[in-house]
């Protein structure tokens, strides 16, 4: 059985619709990768399966549970858990703060406060100043481990290489792996296509709100990709 | 949904009178006739209720310019009312003006007023800057309370229309009033209507866009203060020209401003018919429920707390958009050429 | 002498401003809305401790143990049914609301109570006095008064620096989406921030009751108070908004030795040279003045 199952998703901002018909399906441990330009829908979608889209339509089962229209405080505590675009760092509450607000729902799991700090060390070291005062890719760790004190079934990942060094995107990709490892669920929307590719068991491309190819990253060519990316 | 492909496109139409708003401006005529012909045919107490009628549907209006047009919400518009009652009995009293003449007068001074206490009460913004303007009314109030050359707090009596005939004086009175009522309409249509205005439902809209156009948020902001300070101010004299006998209490009391916030959300915020309909509801209200006393105000309460949550558009909004009526059309319609 | 001890009265009638400011600060801050009824709130509290009173003949400080869990669930229902809905629609519903609640407020208390005024009597301690030396005397009640705000302050402090709840609350206040995404239950959240509201500004409402007379129309003026107070102080910070209070009540004190009719208005005069010399007040870390 999947983890998750998706079915004709469609989201509106107002008169304005993001995302048309989208399904897709994700089995327990994946890394699925969603990639598509900008504008694609890919957050579109990771918010919407988050709870944070009020205007989403259509049937999304988690473990084989309905849980279309949940607001996003409930899906947290059944174990679906947003890294949201931007990191949305809470600039009054410290590093370690941030981290412990992340498992405001006290699920029980492997990730506690200990486990994540041995996971970015960073994280220990700075644990008293502002969350805010960390670098973009600092941050991004710390958006990493408060999602992960959630301790999630499925953690959805969104745009975590944006505007960050490589050397800091190849930590990134390396703690994603650790997660895994755990046996957390990954969905991990990503411009950068190569790095996400490189570890990702399926990809689902988006252009224009809806799924413009499906398949796994070896089997798939770069012209098909490009394709299904760019619309040529 | 990409627009087919045509030869030479046509110019959208921008237009504004309605079918409604020509009726309106008929209608509007029938009842200028009737009101100005109301000192021969109706009694006194018909054109004191008159005058405090205009003199309510015009605080309401400068209200509505505030809070419903540049997103001013101050509950402090009292300070102005006192102010230009204050300034009535001064100028009248004192310094030998003629009344009738010290009612506009009285508007320039609470504009003279107006312009310290915007600097002071600008700094604060949203929810703040609503007690703000109190806590500023009150510090008026306090301080013409303890001034012993306006009465202190026992207050004065306008002398300075003794002299006249007990109907002079009511005419003059309801004149003033109803020139100031018409002013007020007439100024509010003609500046929404202006570019000014268009830049005024601009900001009210998006501050940062209409920033981002040029339109300078903080100048217009203390235009719309400074005008509704001065529409303020003139009432306030116009009412007191009415009661003869002012006091600190009285003058400045917030009741001024919680029967103007619930006329013009009842009403309709943001439209210049909603003042009009809101202040006949009070009045009507008012009539039948005079013996209920402080029932009347929760009754005003809880119907405002109701159009607030469910009804904020006010009456005038929802028959408004029910039938597509626009009496004082100041919005401009886009309209495909033919 | 005289001003010394009018200094000290000050002192001590800030920590009643300050109970008064708190519940303000705190709503102000995780949610942004300003209650322009915080006041009424607390002379309703206070007249339901006068009917508690009359009905069973309790000591007014006994009452507090029925009415401050009352005022607390008034306030978690009318931010979960009225005021949620008003968040984020700009700062116009909010205020309207919340004044309609005052006018309600205040009419009721007319109608129910009538116009007369009430004082809730302890039983003596309000009156007691301790003696400092040197011909200085300081009230129990108003040192009690004091204390009392010192603890709720230091208490709130505590909860909103070292605990799960007081993380979330400056979550939401930070950014109620993202506080959303942590399972962070925002509209419950605020139902509790109002709650606690209420239950401090009841306190504050019981002990002013106990202090000086009051009326239906008393509420105003404590929310001018409490505004002051916390504007002074600084947004953003608990311990200013005592200060805050402080600075207030030592103004009214000494503007009152001063002259009788002065007193509050030389509070008001400080406030507003605060406000035009230091806007951001004397202890805030660096805020606009934003709602």
């Amino acid at each position: 059985m999947s983890l998750l199952s998706v079915r004709e998703l469609s989201a509106f901002y107002g008169d304005f619709q993001a995302l048309f018909g989208v399904s897709l399906e994700v089995a327990a441990g994946e890394l699925v990768a969603v990639i598509g330009a900008n504008g694609a829908g890919k957050t579109t979608l990771l918010r919407a399966l988050a709870g944070a889209v009020p205007g989403a339509r259509g049937a999304v089962e988690l473990e084989g549970r309905s849980v279309a229209g949940l607001p996003a405080e409930v899906l947290v505590g059944l174990g679906l858990v947003l890294v949201p675009e931007g990191r949305k760092i809470f600039p009054s509450l410290t590093v370690e703060e941030n981290l412990r607000v992340g498992a405001y729902r006290g699920r029980p799991g492997p990730w506690s406060l200990a486990r994540v700090q041995r996971l970015f060390p960073i994280l220990a070291a700075r644990r008293r100043e502002p969350g805010t005062n960390l670098s973009g890719g600092e941050q991004q760790m710390l958006a990493i481990g408060r999602g992960l004190m959630a301790n999630p079934r499925l953690l959805l990942v969104d745009e975590i290489s944006l505007g960050l060094a490589p050397l800091m995107v190849k930590r990134l990709y390396e703690a994603l792996t650790a997660i895994r490892a755990e046996g957390t669920t990954l969905i991990v929307v990503e411009q950068d296509v190569s790095q996400v590719l490189a570890v990702a068991e399926r990809v689902y491309c988006l252009r224009k709100g809806a799924v413009s190819l499906e398949g796994v990253p070896a089997r798939l060519g770069r012209a098909q990709l490009a394709g299904a990316y760019f619309g040529t | 949904m990409s627009a087919p492909a045509s030869a030479t496109p046509l110019a959208p139409v921008v237009e504004r009178t309605t079918p409604a708003s020509r009726a309106g401006a008929v209608a509007s005529v029938v009842l200028l006739a009737a009101l100005i012909a109301l000192p021969w045919v109706g009694t006194s107490g018909t054109m004191r209720m008159v005058v405090e009628l205009i003199a309510l549907l015009v605080l309401a209006q400068m209200w509505n310019l505030l809070a419903g047009y540049a997103g001013l919400v101050s509950i402090g518009q009292q300070a102005y009312v006192g102010l230009g009652g204050y300034a009535l009995i001064v100028l009248a009293d004192d310094l030998g003006v003629n009344p009738f003449l010290a009612v506009p007068l009285a508007g320039v001074v609470a504009v003279a007023v107006a312009l310290p206490t915007a600097v002071l009460v600008f700094r604060f913004r949203g929810g703040y800057f609503a007690v703000g303007t109190w806590a500023v009314a009150e510090v008026y109030r306090l301080l013409v309370a303890n001034t012993d050359a306006l009465g202190r707090g026992t207050g004065r009596t306008l002398k300075a229309v003794f002299p006249l005939a007990r109907e002079t004086r009511e005419l003059g009175t309801y004149a003033i009033a109803l020139g100031i009522g018409l002013a007020a309409l007439a100024a509010m249509y003609v500046y929404l209507r202006s570019r000014q205005g268009l830049g005024l439902m601009a900001i009210r809209d998006s501050e940062p866009a209409s920033e981002s156009l040029g339109i300078d948020v903080f100048r217009t902001k203390l235009t719309v203060y400074l005008i509704a300070a001065f529409g303020t101010g003139v009432t306030g004299a116009l009412i007191y020209l009415n009661l003869l006998r002012i006091s600190p209490d009285a003058a400045f009391s917030i009741s001024w401003t919680a029967y103007t916030i619930f006329i013009v959300v009842i009403g309709g915020l943001g439209t210049l018919e909603g003042p009009i309909v809101g202040t006949l509801l009070f009045f009507f209200l008012r009539e039948i429920l005079s013996e209920y006393g402080a029932w009347y105000m929760i009754l005003l309460g809880v119907l405002a707390i109701v159009a607030m949550l469910r009804f904020p558009q006010g009456l005038w909004g929802l028959v408004a958009e029910r039938w597509g009526l626009d009496v004082f059309p100041v919005r401009r319609r886009v309209r495909a050429p033919r | 002498m005289a001003w010394v001890d009018a200094v000290v009265q000050g002192v001590l009638l800030g920590g009643l401003y300050a109970l008064f400011a708190t519940g303000l600060s705190l709503i102000f801050g995780v949610m942004r809305l300003v209650n322009l009824a915080h006041g009424d709130f607390s002379i309703l509290a206070a007249f339901l401790a006068a009917a508690a009173v009359a009905v069973w003949s309790l000591n007014p400080l006994l009452a507090l143990a029925l009415v401050v869990p009352l005022m607390a669930a008034l306030g978690y229902g009318l931010q979960w049914l009225v005021l949620d809905r008003l968040l984020g629609r700009g700062v116009l519903p909010a205020v309207l609301v919340t004044f309609g609640f005052s006018v309600i407020i205040q009419n009721g208390l007319l109608e129910a109570f009538s116009a007369d005024s009430r004082r809730l009597n302890p039983g003596g301690i309000e009156t007691a006095s301790l003696s400092l030396g040197g011909g200085l005397a300081v009230g129990w009640f108003p040192l009690l008064t004091f204390a009392v705000a010192v603890l709720l302050l230091g208490g709130l402090q505590l909860l909103i620096g070292h605990t799960a709840i007081g993380r979330a609350f400056r979550a939401t206040s930070d950014d109620p989406a993202a506080a959303a995404l942590m399972g962070i239950d925002n509209r419950r959240l605020h139902g509790l921030a109002m709650a606690l509201s209420l239950a401090i500004v009841a306190v504050a409402g019981i002990f002013l009751g106990i202090r000086t007379t009051f009326t239906f129309g008393s509420g105003p003026d404590r929310l001018l108070f409490a505004f002051e107070a916390v504007i002074i102080g600084g947004l953003g910070s608990l311990w200013g908004t005592l200060v805050g209070g402080v600075v207030l009540g030592v103004a009214q004190t000494v503007g009152a030795k001063l002259s009788p009719g002065w007193g509050i208005l030389t509070g008001h005069l400080v406030f507003l040279a605060v406000l035009l010399l230091r806007p951001s007040g004397l202890f805030s870390p660096k805020r606009r003045v934003d709602a």
